[in-house]
């Protein structure tokens, strides 16, 4: 048993969801209690997707463990096959159901449905998120790609094909790295075969072994389809991440490469970040200590654009991604750190306190750490929150990628600049807590009116237990009420008086 | 709406033979163990221990995550591959962890030991861990137990059994008394409370307390007010204390709080021009509040997907204070003797469902096409995008909505969805 505070992967059936309401024509009839519906939430308040993930649940009840589980799961996946049509049905049980052993996969497949049944085998006590992502589009690929074989030949005259495999739904910024990564490829004359899972059907995976080269954009999802299509078709794989500058000349070096293409050209003044980086108001950069700690890509990637594209100084790496732990290990020996590979929040939480950074590249979970200790923080990671889909374009990856890295891991220490000015001229007179903003004027710090009426302790107390964001304007609100009623004492009356007077 | 019936109009007719849609299918509700979200808010120090998968860590993080930036008072021990292939002894696991837990938070006075739907189906017995563990961390810390497993609750029974389990730690009495229970904010508790006792009824407590050694003492002279609608095994435990309950419709709106106080004046003996005396102001100031927000709702159909088994009480709120027309009342489960009022003062003929079969349900919806569809996170979106305006159930439970003083806060609530879509012109 194992203490969680926060998680950094959900569960992984989590994955398998992720992977299916990423494709189209894909539904997932899962074996689970009704709680585990939750889930839907995911995709519909943290992606703002404006449909229901394709999952249909079994939502069984204790009643039931004493009858015929089975039975309902039957009835769910006749009734998920008529009413959504799907062209392939994912089925596969959530930790509880793995409990009860109906064997989902089998009884399916069993049934004689009218459609193609992909059984999911994914442990939930064993394993978690991002290895039932990479199972369930590995179990997909296999089904879907049809036997192994030699490559069909590149048609006359076509243009070197690839396949850009990893993205999922609840990716972080993975709508916005597949712009770019289209682009660079595009500007190498490489056309995109298939883009999987995000956005593909079954029959664009039966059309995967076409391409000459995979490109795994994101290794915690793609890797072991990625090595099954090398085994089976030949098909090499491309895996560099192109997050950062250096990263991304050698994505485009790498991939020039496996089309057969001559070495591109380093494109100059691509992205900002260099120049940016090396005007001299990024000086105070130089040697600001970081923690880094997320899934092993952007972990690992971002040590990269810290150390040589930013001049910090690496002073922790990790990563919740025990499935790359390997990978993790070597680069912080590259950076002559310690490397930390857990999904144990408090333990991230205590060598965070330990290191004290000046700024840590982490996760939401990190957030929540660097809020406590007082340490600016950027994510550069999953686990996603809403403000991790932001409405404007803003990948990682790409030229594109490193201005935005530039800018968003720059802010949070400017922000801490500003904060240590504040605090240095805090007691002079025009620039100091009590003043109002210089930007409203004089006017701001004009006296309050003469009549205005005064709080009694009750009332006072009250207002209290008004939400903070708010008790500045329910003051307001009731002393505007009470003055203009000439009430001299304002009570708990007036308070929800004056509340219900502005009400709307 | 094919099965569900009429209800009989006017009170005294409803009872147990009233026809209600009952279904079976999918659902889609949250589990007992995301009342935990408020429940760790509201009793200062305690702490909820799920014993569960991290199927249970993710969904309290799901459901919790944006709103909560201190560390928070629960925690998932996951049980992992090795508790279930007894390579690791399940009850000696789970004491190793709550040591580390309890010295990492010291200010810990109650533990809860939070059941799950794989401690639930794997039979580990949290009633004698808890009893175990209360012995050696006594008297420091008192550990109690109960299920929020999603094959036996959902969503707001998870406090309904949270609640039952505190009621036997309550001390005995014969003194006369006052309980409120439910999980309400402070600031409506403490509104509460200045009328109650303004009206003269006292002693006054409330379940839970704020902090878990004030537990309040029950006995047979103890009369009890239901704040909220999920609480039918707290009930019975309070019951069996003898306690008993004091029939009620529940405090939503300006009608609901006079009703809802009046059932405790006329306990307490408490004639009724001191009632007006008491509560006027406040019934009048909350009917004012309400009044400028009804014309945006009056005339306006509703439909509420079951959730919170809240839906009852709001849905008569919403029609007779705000004039909105229920279509459809959907709620997981129909507790008919404490919705007896309730149900008495909805509107003749307003549709009820109990349980859910989600898809079906969905295509009442559609074509009912509501002016407003009360509905789970996972369903909000997806209906917006289909054109329909959707109130997200889940802030029902954590908003102060009870009371006077939170009734026209409680209309403003439906109303925001439909003036967000009048202003818009994008």
């Amino acid at each position: 048993m194992r203490l969680a505070v926060w998680t950094y992967e959900g569960p992984p059936h989590i994955g398998a969801m992720r992977v299916a309401t990423a494709m189209q024509g894909v539904h997932y009839v899962l074996h689970a209690p009704q709680g585990d519906t939750y889930a839907d939430l995911l995709f519909t308040m943290i992606e703002r997707r404006g449909e229901r993930p394709p999952v249909t649940y079994t939502t069984f009840e204790a009643r039931d463990l004493g009858g015929d589980t089975a039975a309902l799961l039957r009835a769910a996946l006749h009734e998920a096959c008529e009413r959504h049509q799907p062209q392939v049905l994912l089925v596969g049980a959530s930790c509880t159901a793995e409990l009860i052993q109906d064997d989902p996969g089998g009884l399916a497949r069993r049934m004689g449905l009218p459609v193609p049944v992909i059984p999911l085998e994914l442990p939930a006590y064993q394993r978690r998120e991002n290895w039932g992502a990479a199972e369930t589009f590995y179990q997909l690929v296999r089904a879907c790609a049809g036997p192994p074989g030699p490559r069909p030949p590149r048609p006359a005259g076509a243009p070197p094909r690839c396949n850009l495999l990893g993205p999922t739904a609840l990716g972080f910024r993975h709508r916005d790295d597949l712009l770019e990564v289209r682009a660079l490829l595009a500007g190498l004359g490489i056309a995109v075969n298939v883009v999987a899972p995000l956005g593909a059907t079954p029959a664009d995976l039966a059309r995967l072994p076409e391409a000459d080269f995979n490109v795994v954009l994101y290794p915690e999802v793609a890797e072991p389809a990625a090595r099954w299509l090398e085994r089976s078709f030949g098909q090499p794989a491309l895996r560099v991440v192109p997050i950062g500058v250096g990263a991304t000349q050698d994505f485009l070096a790498e991939a020039a490469r496996l089309a057969g293409l001559p070495p591109p050209a380093p494109a100059a003044a691509a992205s900002r970040l260099p120049w940016y980086s090396r005007s001299v108001d990024s000086t105070y950069l130089t040697g600001k200590r970081v923690f880094l700690f997320g899934d092993a890509t952007h972990a690992i990637a971002a040590a990269r654009v810290a150390t040589e594209e930013l001049g910090f100084e690496v002073v922790g790496l990790g990563s919740y991604s025990r499935e790359f732990a390997r990978e993790v290990r070597a680069a912080a020996a590259q950076y002559g750190v310690e490397p930390l590979v857990t999904d144990d929040y408090l333990e991230v939480e205590a060598r965070i306190a330990e290191l004290q950074p000046e700024l840590i590249l982490g996760t939401q979970m990190e957030r929540h750490i660097a809020k406590r200790l007082g340490i600016p923080c950027t994510v550069i990671s999953a686990p996603v929150h809403v403000q991790d889909f932001p409405a404007r374009h803003s990948p990682q990856m790409g030229h594109e990628g490193a201005n935005v890295l530039f800018d968003s891991w720059v802010h949070p220490l400017m922000m801490g600049l500003e904060e240590h000015l504040l605090a240095m001229f805090r007691e002079d007179t025009e620039f100091n807590d009590a003043a109002p903003p210089s930007h409203l004027g004089h006017a701001a710090a004009a006296p309050p009116p003469p009549d205005l009426a005064a709080w009694g302790a009750e009332a006072e107390r009250e207002l209290q237990k008004v939400p903070f964001f708010v008790r500045g304007k329910a003051r307001r609100n009731t002393e505007r009420f009470a003055r203009e009623r000439g009430i001299v004492t304002i009570t708990v009356e007036t308070l929800y008086d004056a509340k219900a007077h502005f009400a709307r | 709406m094919s099965g569900a019936s009429a209800l009989p109009g006017g009170p005294g007719t409803v009872g147990a033979a009233m026809p209600v849609l009952r279904e079976r299918g999918q659902r889609a509700v949250f589990c007992g163990l995301t009342s935990i979200v408020w429940l760790h808010r509201k009793v200062q120090d305690a702490f909820f221990l799920v014993v569960g998968s991290r199927t249970c860590a993710h969904l309290l993080q799901s459901a919790a995550g944006v709103m909560i930036f201190a560390e928070p008072r629960f925690a998932t021990a996951i049980i992992e591959e090795r508790d279930l292939a007894g390579l690791a002894d399940a009850n000696e696991e789970l004491d190793r962890v709550v040591e580390r837990l309890v010295a990492r938070r010291p200010e810990i006075r109650l533990l809860f030991l939070v059941g799950s739907c794989p401690s639930e189906v794997i039979k580990l017995d949290l009633a004698r861990a808890a009893a175990r563990l209360s012995q050696r961390l006594s008297p420091a810390v008192r550990v109690l137990h109960y299920s929020g497993s999603g094959i036996e609750t959902t969503f707001t029974q998870g406090e309904d059994a949270c609640l039952a389990a505190l009621v036997p730690e309550m001390p005995a009495t014969t003194d006369r008394s006052l309980l409120v229970i439910g999980a309400l904010a402070e600031v409506v508790e403490d509104q509460m409370r200045r009328l109650l006792t303004a009206l003269g009824i006292g002693p006054l407590h409330f379940l839970p307390p704020r902090r878990a050694q004030d537990l309040a003492a029950v006995g047979p002279n103890t009369r009890f007010l239901l704040a909220q609608p999920f609480l039918g095994d707290a009930v019975r435990a309070l019951e069996a204390r003898g306690a008993r309950r004091i029939p009620a419709p529940f405090p939503l709106g300006a009608e609901g709080t006079t009703l809802w106080l009046r059932a405790a004046a006329e306990a307490w003996g408490i004639g009724p021009a001191r009632f007006r005396e008491v509560t006027a102001m406040a019934e009048r100031r909350a009917r004012e509040g309400l009044l400028r927000i009804r014309d945006r709702l009056a005339g306006q159909r509703v439909f509420f997907f079951p959730d919170s088994q809240l839906e009852v009480p709001l849905a008569r709120f919403l029609s007779r204070e705000l004039g909105m027309v229920p279509l459809e009342v959907g709620t997981p489960y129909l507790h008919r003797e404490h919705l007896a009022e309730e149900l008495a003062l909805l509107p003749a003929g307003t549709p009820l469902s109990e349980g859910q079969h989600l898809e079906r349900q969905l295509d009442r919806c559609r074509a009912a096409r509501p002016d407003l569809t009360v509905c789970g996170l996972g369903l909000a979106n997806p209906l917006e995008a289909e054109g329909l305006a959707t109130k997200w159930s889940i802030e029902l439970v954590f908003t102060p909505i009870q009371g006077y003083e939170q009734a026209a806060d409680l209309a403003s609530l439906f109303a925001r969805p439909l003036v967000r879509r009048d202003r818009l012109a994008v």
